[in-house]
């Protein structure tokens, strides 16, 4: 039996050069055990300058071994030089004894390896600073009493958090300081080395009772995540047992007691305000875009942003009408911003129709879509839906008064000529008389365009839709050289 | 006015923020103090400090910066017709308090909310410098939480998602129809749109593609919301349907569910009960379902009856009961969407599964090695040395895997 001897409980470059050299002398795990700092060796155990020393060659372990012996070293187990050995033993046989999760060592490392990792969460978490003043100003002190030997390992958490601060943290088996340069570590210690009180403590535990909820009491939970053992270190601690005891009372308290007048000041306030319940009246295409935003004609304004109103001069002589907001005006509030708007705008330019003569809108004012992860897929709107919202489509065409408007769309066009189906191939190209006096274009909707797959088909549709527009203009033209009486109400 | 001490405006601002459920410091940039004199870092994962016996964790220092507010909705306690106390805290003393509480690790950070007072501006305004003063004058690198009013002015949305962590608008209530009649000041349309205005500044400021130029920094842990459950009508169908139009709509990391709760000189409008605490408990579970095991809205709500989720058994096993004949699956060979579906195996165990079955056939001791609930998985898989049986087909395999209510401890 060798007896290989530690000075560090929880140095894995001390373990890991102790552990090749048993290796390449072919100790087999049976034949080792391990002792750290003080331990008297065993009767009939030699000790291990009995090793070779010389560095021989060892097969590559795998990152994951070096990666859970990282914080298995840590653990409190007197057993984990003896488990760390035998994996590393077992590896040089079987490497892929990661891979397989139902292994028994596998299994057991991984175990230890979190009850590292959440003993040094804990640290992190639980360590509570009290201040001690001192000449050259302020510095911070604690004890903890962590269940492993992490204290070292989660010292640069403390470094790179507290950098600004004198701060030491006192541990039963070592110490840790940080004077805003250097990070040392010293012997372990006792709770009384840090001060018993510290002035911001009793804000802290204000805070604690304040922020509890005791309609809410789940004591199973918060014993599950701030254990018991750590309670006796924490200063808010103390109050857990009345704050649990008066909770029902609490609760019970706010349950019966019934709401009390409200102050004068409130009453005061109220009577400052506007009436909310003020109706808008539509007499204006300003107040229409106000009035819209309430909409409840139709669900739709349930899941969308907002309403999308027509955007352009309130004189404008022609409107395009399309069929409802995309994704991106939904969220910017205006009506033709994303791909398809672009696809309009530069139709609109190419024709040369004067953009400052454009009123721009949707037959459908809210965005209809189906959610997916984190997209929104385009829905059409039903024709409910449009038939509820020819309301403020009509207060657009009063308000405005466009010689001209062009349905872009089966949607815009259905509502524009109040049928419940219409086929755009077989309308486009010809000017229709509206109720209100207003000439009527149907084409194509621009998103239509850009969902054609094929090169060849696209720019066909595009030249018949610039085709439409073209007419459009000259239509316009016509119009306003005979003197055409604007649409009226 | 009477002027409160410290202590008493932290007792009376600490409880009225208690409502918010949020406490998450976590899924921020890697930011640290080290080099700079400073104190502070968000390192990935945010750290629970403490808990209440409410079993919420202590992340944050949770403060209003007032509970003086002009707005009356009904299921607030910082109504403006309640007769709570009211306090004010000045910038300096919240920015204090949090130094204070950060030097001594009690917190991860601050997360500060308001009443409206003045004005919508006014108020946002306040917040905002206390978070510069954090970020400028006290080289504060930790966790901010800034709560977003809706209506505020867009720069000084702006200039919120350049000092803080998180922003977030409270959708408050399930549907328009509720909000409308519990908070008459609020506008639904404009809470969505203070979203949507956030979800273009945080878009700008994820760089695209192969774009060089760094974007300004915007709210790096993005932007999260709260919604109210049991104050309204609405059922659950109602509530993960706006979950999940918000999620898409506005790249929301989290969607808070807040039971609510009975708060102190309650309007007698509101159902002053305890807080329906499992039902909020299924909502999260059904939101994850949602968003990591592809599950949607009509499939988690078509496992309970009538819109509602069923209270006594988790949402995944409440589906799979009404959609037996999709089972048993075999674990050795169902693809990765396919196990996500089995109740009780979680995204951890199907990825370990998917692992280990390539280098031999797994058996039920290896399943029940990778679950906690190997009682719950048993019934819906097949494996090398199990199967089922016809125990899928009993009419009481519910009622054998409701979990058994156990006494809860008081203390």
């Amino acid at each position: 039996m060798l007896a290989v001897r530690l000075e560090k409980p929880n140095n894995l470059d001390e373990w890991r050069g102790k552990a090749r050299r048993l290796l390449v002398a072919g100790m087999p795990p049976s034949q080792v055990v391990w002792r750290t700092g003080a331990e008297e060796n065993g009767l009939f155990e030699a000790g291990d300058d009995m090793l070779p020393s010389a560095d021989g060659p060892v097969g590559s372990v795998p990152r994951q071994f070096m990666e859970v012996a990282t914080s298995v070293i840590q653990h409190s187990n007197p057993d984990r030089f003896a488990i760390l050995y035998r994996v590393l033993w077992r590896l040089q046989s079987d490497p892929h004894l990661f891979a397989n999760a139902g292994d028994r060592d596998n299994s057991l490392l991984a175990n230890m390896a979190s009850a590292v990792r959440r003993d040094a969460h804990k640290l992190k978490a639980f360590v509570r600073f009290r201040s001690v003043p001192r000449d050259d100003g302020e510095a911070f002190l604690a004890w903890f009493e962590p269940d492993h030997y992490v204290l070292e390992a989660t010292a640069p958490f403390f470094v790179r958090r507290f950098d600004g601060m004198r701060w030491g943290i006192v541990t039963p088996y070592a110490s840790a300081w940080w004077d805003m340069e250097n990070l040392r570590f010293g012997p372990g210690g006792a709770k009384s080395d840090v001060p018993a009180a510290d002035a911001v403590e009793d804000d802290w535990k204000t805070y604690y009772a304040s922020i509890f909820n005791p309609a809410r009491l789940k004591v199973a939970m918060m014993k599950s995540e701030m254990p018991v053992k750590y309670w006796r270190n924490l200063p808010e601690a103390e109050l857990i047992g009345p704050l649990i005891r008066n909770a029902k009372a609490m609760e019970q308290e706010m349950i019966e007691r019934t709401a009390t007048q409200p102050p004068a000041r409130h009453l005061r306030q109220q009577a400052r305000q506007p009436e909310i319940e003020q109706k808008h009246e539509l007499t204006s295409l300003a107040a229409a875009r106000e009035a819209v935003q309430d909409c409840r004609r139709c669900p739709l304004y349930e899941q969308a942003t907002q309403a999308v109103f027509g955007e352009g001069p309130a004189q404008a002589e022609v409107m395009f009408v399309g069929e409802q907001p995309g994704d991106q005006e939904d969220l910017a509030g205006k009506p033709f911003i994303g791909p398809a708007g672009q696809v309009l705008d530069e139709a609109i330019e190419k024709v040369g129709i004067d953009r400052r003569r454009v009123y721009v809108t949707n037959a459908v004012k809210h965005f209809k879509f189906e959610p997916r992860g984190k997209r929104r897929i385009h829905q059409r709107p039903d024709m409910g839906e449009v038939q509820a919202c020819r309301f403020w489509l009509n207060l657009e065409l009063q308000f405005v008064q466009p010689r001209l408007v062009v349905a872009l769309g089966a949607t815009a066009a259905q509502s524009l000529l109040g049928k419940s189906s219409v086929t755009i191939s077989k309308l486009r190209g010809q000017p229709m008389e509206m109720e209100d006096g207003a000439v009527l274009l149907v084409t194509n909707h621009p998103s239509y365009l850009l969902r054609i797959p094929d090169a060849e088909g696209r720019q066909r549709e595009r030249a018949k839709f610039e085709a439409d527009l073209a007419l459009a203009r000259d239509l316009l033209a016509d119009l306003e050289k005979s003197g055409a009486r604007r649409g009226s109400a | 006015m009477v002027s409160l001490s410290l202590t008493r405006k932290l007792a009376i601002l600490a409880d009225a923020a208690k409502y918010d459920a949020s406490c998450a410091s976590s899924g921020s940039e890697k930011r640290n103090s080290a080099g700079t004199g400073g104190i502070g870092s968000t390192e990935g994962s945010g750290i629970c400090h403490s808990y209440a016996p409410d079993g919420r964790c202590i992340s944050l220092l949770k403060l209003l910066m007032t509970n003086f507010c002009v707005y009356d909705c009904v299921y607030c306690i910082n109504r403006s017709s309640s007769n709570v106390q009211r306090a004010r805290f000045s910038v300096d003393e919240v920015v204090r308090l949090t130094l204070d509480f950060y030097r001594r690790n009690y917190i991860e950070g601050l997360f500060l909310s308001s009443g409206i007072i003045r004005s919508p501006d006014y108020t946002m305004e306040q917040m905002v410098l206390v978070a510069r003063t954090l970020r400028e004058t006290h080289l504060f690198a930790g966790y901010i939480h800034l709560k977003v009013i809706p209506n505020a002015a867009p720069e000084l949305l702006v200039e919120a998602g350049r000092w803080a962590d998180r922003l977030s608008t409270n959708i408050e209530l399930p549907t328009d129809g509720a909000l409308e009649q519990f908070a008459p000041e609020k506008r639904p349309s404009e809470i969505r749109t203070a979203m949507a205005r956030l979800r273009g500044k945080l878009d700008e400021a994820t760089p695209e593609g192969k774009t060089k130029a760094k974007p300004a920094k915007f709210a790096p842990a993005g932007q999260s919301t709260q919604m109210i459950v049991g104050a309204d009508g609405a059922n659950d169908a109602a509530i993960l349907t706006r979950a999940a139009g918000l999620y898409s709509g506005y790249r929301l990391k989290r969607v808070y569910y807040s039971a609510f709760s009975p708060i102190p000189d309650a309007s007698s409008r509101l159902p002053l009960k305890p807080p329906p605490l499992m039902r909020e408990h299924r909502l999260y579970q059904a939101d994850w379902l949602i968003r990591f095991y592809g599950f949607d809205v009509p499939e988690i709500v078509a496992g309970g009856e009538e819109g509602d989720l069923d209270l006594a058994i988790d949402p995944k096993l409440a589906w799979a009961l009404k959609h037996r004949h999709d089972f048993p699956m075999d674990v050795n060979r169902a693809d990765r969407d396919r196990l996500l579906r089995i109740p009780g195996l979680g995204i951890n165990a199907v990825d370990r599964i998917l692992v280990s079955r390539r280098h031999h056939r797994l058996t039920l001791a290896d399943v029940a090695r990778m679950t906690a609930s190997i009682d719950k998985v048993r019934p819906f898989i097949v494996c090398a040395d199990w199967t089922p049986g016809t125990s899928l087909d009993d009419a009481k395999l519910r009622q054998k895997l409701v979990p058994t209510p156990t006494q809860l401890s008081l203390f």
